[in-house]
């Protein structure tokens, strides 16, 4: 390990930065969990596109992952988690979160199933101290495997042809499902899961095979519009998909300092998550008991300046909430936000969004008419057809 | 099979209070004990000798609770007082021994300065002014910091108003004093090392605190706040020792037409629906009742009973947390005649303690898990009280040793270490004792966890001191007696207000389930 150099490089690198580092023509990195990470390799317009029409790979090594495997894993996770994971079947992934005892989200995360009895947690902050502590009572070894374990996203409508050109069949994997293959001397493990709200594909492997992978699916994915995407275009394709991040959307709740921040999952609109019958979890009772103030809503908002941050009033005047995610959707031709809004506004109507547009050096201040609408605000069908279409 | 509405866990002192105030009110109560016999740490379990009477763990009444008292006719169902203000002696290896009479020695006979003799009076007033203040938070539910919690504004205005009717001078006296320590207090005012050594001893007595830890005067408070028959800081001993307390107890519950059953263990909580629906006992045997009320420690209680999958993670570690650390031994030896201590009154409470420092370096070795070289102790003979406790002619000792390690490294040399020390102790004090030791048994800390069920052998089941008290007793968000699932309720020592043989916890415990919407 690097602990007595670490202050020369305070960001780590990833298995995958020699060729992240060469394609990353703007010299454009930000630290993420630790490791210096790509924000935009080119091009953000392209890399979008490319997660829409195309396929796109993104370093995912960065997201802290959790070995969490023994005899009662089931029940540890269950008892951690609000969703039931006895109904997760081996070779399968769900979306969950997890909160403290006062029903407040800590993180949200999925949870791969790589074994009746282990699985992997992969999350965006760290939480080592609290999962041991939940383990008090259960019999479940639990340790953090970030570092062991390389990892690429390979997103877009292309991304399924790319794969069965590097000799990956994966046209029977169904969404959250995962399946193996044999590569370089290793193991492939590959999942349909992703953060873009697309067809796509989480691809994990060792550390010793991340460049081998880099180099096999450039090669394979040379012909079918294969580029590398930094964090920006992902966060816009996020957006559009309205998925959540963790210390953006909402604050994590050890992390909380005002206690008018934090927030269940409810209120952030993953109530529907929480498995009610399958027994005690951490925060149950304290989120039976609660009564929602906000709500966590997808707004369309007039015009086409980005409303990020953007606070939100009710006629106007009373504010109603703020937009912790927005972008000029370039799919949707929409300028797309995620917000949360008091709970009374939920439903939205009268809502503006006070936007500062910079422009030419001074700020000129809009009132835009924000309107709640559903999410996902994209949601194409090739992203659960199953077997996937060819190009 | 009958129902009962409600199960109390546990037949200790809390135990039997709450059952018999549950009953009282009209529930149909099951108390559940372990043990093969009632009373918890009053209870005569500890066999010694052929002859001699087993001993509890506690030899002396310190703050027995009068609503317990007096509602449960304990003096009806047999509990009378062999002392009802108990003397003491602090024990000098010259023979200059100091006799402290009254209730928290009120008077002092023996070598004592002029001037530390007024200067004590002067102390002793203040503290037992402080400690009678603050007595009443002891029989209601710890207030909460929560908005709109409905504490009992009236009661703790009038502890308000009390503490500053004293006047300004005394009113800032105490909050001078509140979270001082012993050896400061004391050195502020005393110089004679004997008088010191024997309040330094008291005021310690059952925590893991010595005198010059932070906040160990609050302690001291406690101790004087209670009492025995109606007078402030008075030691009772009761006629037969405190298993006849404890049996006075009992017949009171069973008078009350309380079931109690035994030797019945409980494994743990049954839970349907998230709420208690009653227990299983280690046997297997599932009792129901929509109530159940543990006097078990809270340690014991969330960990064992309810378990961790019933429960929030945050909480569990809480509990794990929640310090529970016991630095006191119990000596019982059997003699075969009277001990001499240098002529110093065998029926009296004696302290080996010669000095506030010798309390202190007592307490050193403990901290590191080490035992001292020079225990100090209370020395009770119950056998110079009356008949029962030794065969004609022989005596018995009863001693509670400061300090033990909790959890040394090695127990058994630990203990035979302890034992070893506490004889040469008593040598010095009661030369020849020695030869007269027929048997001789030692309670460590993890002796008395393992017989009585205590956390780390501490005395209130979970350490008393001042970040443990009252809303932070046992843990914070469960200070109100109510457990964390519903229909379980929690009134063992470890909750406010602490231990002894008081039944307070328990009582007050009962008082809030009766409180509670149904």
């Amino acid at each position: 390990m690097n602990a007595l150099t670490h202050y020369e490089t305070p960001l780590l690198q990833t298995p995958f930065h020699p060729r992240t580092a060469a394609a990353n023509r703007m010299h454009s990195w930000g630290p993420w969990a630790g490791y210096a990470s790509v924000l935009t390799y080119e091009d953000l317009a392209m890399e979008h596109s490319a997660i829409r029409n195309a396929a796109t790979v993104y370093d995912l090594c960065p997201m802290v992952k959790y070995r969490i495997e023994g005899p009662e894993a089931v029940d540890y996770l269950n008892r951690l988690t609000v969703r039931n994971v006895a109904k997760l079947t081996p070779g399968g992934v769900h979306y969950t979160v997890w909160c403290d005892d006062a029903g407040h989200l800590i993180d949200d995360g999925t949870l791969f199933r790589l074994s009746p009895d282990r699985f992997r947690l992969c999350c965006q902050e760290r939480h080592l101290p609290w999962l041991l502590d939940s383990a008090q009572g259960f019999e479940v070894a639990i340790s953090e495997e970030t570092e062991e374990v390389a990892a690429l996203s390979l997103q877009g409508p292309t991304s399924a042809t790319v794969l069965a050109a590097a000799g990956f069949d994966v046209s029977a994997l169904k969404p959250f499902r995962m399946t193996r293959f044999a590569f370089a001397g290793g193991e492939l493990m590959v999942s349909r899961t992703g953060f873009t709200g697309d067809l796509g594909y989480e691809l994990w492997t060792t550390p010793d095979l991340a460049l081998p992978l880099w180099d096999h699916l450039f090669a394979a994915g040379a012909l079918h519009g294969l580029r590398p995407i930094g964090s920006d275009a992902l966060n816009m394709a996020r957006l559009e998909a309205g998925f959540i991040i963790t210390g953006y959307d909402f604050t994590p709740a050890p992390q909380c300092v005002r206690e008018d921040r934090l927030r269940t999952p409810v209120e952030m609109g993953l109530g529907w998550l929480i498995d009610w019958e399958k027994g005690h979890f951490t925060g149950r009772r304290a989120l039976k008991a609660h009564r929602p103030q906000w709500a966590f809503v997808g707004m369309e908002i007039d015009g086409n300046i980005e409303a990020g941050g953007a606070i939100l009033y009710h006629d106007q005047k009373t504010e109603a909430g703020v937009i912790t995610g927005a972008c000029w959707s370039p799919v949707l031709k929409k300028s797309i936000a995620l917000a949360q809004v008091r709970v009374q506004h939920a439903a939205g109507g009268n809502l503006w969004a006070e936007i500062y547009a910079l422009r030419e050096l001074h700020y000129a201040k809009l009132m835009m008419r924000a309107r709640v609408v559903d999410r996902p605000f994209f949601a194409p069908d090739r992203r659960r057809a199953t077997p996937p279409a060819r190009f | 099979m009958p129902s009962f509405d409600t199960i109390v866990i546990g037949a200790g002192p809390n135990g039997l209070a709450a059952a018999h105030r549950l009953q009282s009110a009209g529930r149909k109560v099951l108390l559940l004990e372990a043990a093969a016999q009632a009373g918890g740490g009053a209870a005569a379990l500890v066999p010694l000798a052929d002859g001699f009477a087993p001993q509890p763990l506690a030899h002396l009444s310190l703050n027995l609770d009068p609503r317990v008292e007096k509602a449960m006719e304990l003096s009806r169902h047999g509990l009378t007082w062999a002392e009802a203000n108990l003397a003491t002696t602090a024990l000098s290896e010259t023979g200059a021994h100091l006799r402290l009479d009254g209730p928290a020695a009120a008077r002092i006979s023996g070598p004592l300065p002029e001037a530390d003799r007024q200067a004590w009076a002067a102390l002793r007033a203040r503290l037992m002014r402080f400690a009678a203040v603050l007595a009443p938070l002891r029989q209601m539910p710890p207030p909460r910091l929560a908005k709109n919690a409905g504490n009992p504004m009236m009661k703790l205005a009038m502890i308000g108003l009390k503490a500053r009717m004293m006047g300004k001078a005394e009113f800032r006296e105490l909050l001078r004093m509140f979270l001082t320590n012993v050896h400061d207090a004391l050195n502020d005012e005393l110089s004679d090392p004997l008088l010191k050594g024997a309040l330094a001893f008291d005021a310690t007595l059952g925590s893991w605190l010595a005198p010059r830890s932070p906040n160990s005067l609050l302690l001291w408070l406690d101790r004087l706040s209670g009492g025995t028959a109606g007078v402030q800081g008075a030691i009772g001993l009761p006629v037969g020792g405190m298993g006849a307390l404890a049996a006075a107890m009992v017949a009171a519950t069973e008078a009350k037409g309380i079931t109690l059953r035994c030797n019945a263990p409980v494994a743990r909580l049954l839970v349907e629906g998230d709420r208690a629906a009653g227990v299983v006992l280690a046997d297997g045997e599932e009792l129901r009742a929509p109530l159940v009320l543990s006097t078990l420690s809270p340690k014991t209680t969330l960990l064992q009973l309810v378990g961790p999958r019933h429960l929030d993670a945050g909480l569990v570690t809480r509990a794990r947390h929640q310090k529970a650390r016991g630095g006191v031994a119990k000596l019982h030896l059997a003699l075969n005649g009277p001990p001499d201590f240098r002529g110093a009154d065998l029926r009296s409470r004696l302290l080996i303690a010669p000095s506030e420092e010798h309390v202190e370096r007592a307490f050193n070795p403990v901290k590191y898990g080490r035992t001292p070289d020079a225990p100090v102790m209370e020395v009770l003979i119950p056998s110079a009280f009356g008949p029962g406790h030794a065969p004609e002619g022989k005596h018995l000792l009863s001693a509670v040793v400061q300090f033990a390690p909790h959890a040394p490294d090695d127990p058994d040399a630990a203990r035979a270490a302890l034992l070893e020390t506490c004889l040469r102790q008593l040598e010095s004090h009661a030369p020849g004792i020695r030869d007269l030791v027929a048997a001789a048994d030692l309670l460590m800390p993890y002796d008395i966890q393992a017989r009585w069920g205590l956390p780390g052998g501490n005395w209130h089941a979970g350490e008393l001191s001042v970040e443990q008290m009252l809303f932070l007793r046992p843990l914070p968000g469960l200070a109100q007696y109510a457990g964390p699932i519903a229909g379980l309720w929690m009134g063992s020592a470890g909750c406010h207000p602490g231990g002894g043989i008081s039944g307070t916890a328990g009582w007050n415990a009962a008082e809030a389930m009766m409180r509670a919407p149904a």
